[in-house]
């Protein structure tokens, strides 16, 4: 087995999925879509925010970014500070 | 100077921070804590945010700013953790030699952290809580 993906949730996502934090996994060189595809399958009540982006390593990341399990991933849904 | 806290934000430092001998201008936005939102009381606001990126974010934003216009000093403090109603959320502050840059960097420097810095506020009612939707 592939070591897993670490992904961080905040704000909305961590209180749907009800953890801060999950361990993902994904078969080697999978994409920021592919993730999300899995989370959606294992997390339904995801797909219910409208526009949740990833970060990869503190940057935000295409969709076709290439992910590794060293990465630092976090969902990121809609923001709104100040 | 970018950081974010938990403890509440000290204007005089931050005043401190961005006066210049070559400014003729300081202008300040201090975002606070509103009690209500679309006629509903709210109680208080907690701020969540994802600490290392939000500030990078809010360093590209203060680096576009300062290229955009003639900015000498600049000061984006943000609060995180569990505000009160008019507890200053936010301070920005930019030093330009004249008035007109200083007030379009500093709306600049707000309207952008809104759009793309990872922070999320939720919203706390007598009857619930709800994370805030981004509004333009």
């Amino acid at each position: 087995m592939n070591n897993p993906h670490n992904v961080l949730l905040f704000g909305i996502t961590r209180d749907l999925v009800g953890q801060n934090r999950l361990a993902v996994q994904l078969p080697d060189n999978s994409r920021v879509a592919d993730l999300m595809t899995v989370l959606h399958q294992q997390y339904p009540t995801l797909a219910g925010i409208q526009s949740i982006l990833v970060a990869v390593n503190s940057e935000y990341a295409d969709a076709d970014q290439i992910l590794s399990p060293t990465d630092e991933i976090a969902l990121i849904p809609p923001v709104s500070g100040g | 100077m970018i950081f974010l806290t938990e403890d509440p934000i000290d204007i005089n430092a931050a005043y401190g921070h961005i006066q210049t001998g070559e400014a003729g201008a300081i202008n300040f936005f201090f975002g606070v804590v509103r009690n209500n939102t679309q006629d509903k009381a709210v109680e208080l606001l907690d701020y969540e945010a994802y600490g290392p990126m939000a500030v990078r974010e809010m360093q590209k934003i203060a680096d576009e700013a300062c290229r955009r216009w003639p900015v000498l000093k600049y000061v984006i403090i943000h609060r995180t953790g569990t505000l009160h109603i008019g507890e200053m959320a936010v301070l920005i502050g930019v030093s330009t030699p004249h008035r007109g840059d200083s007030f379009e960097a500093t709306r600049y420097i707000i309207d952008t952290i809104k759009q793309t810095v990872p922070i999320w506020k939720k919203e706390q009612f007598d009857d619930g809580a709800v994370w805030v939707q981004p509004t333009p």
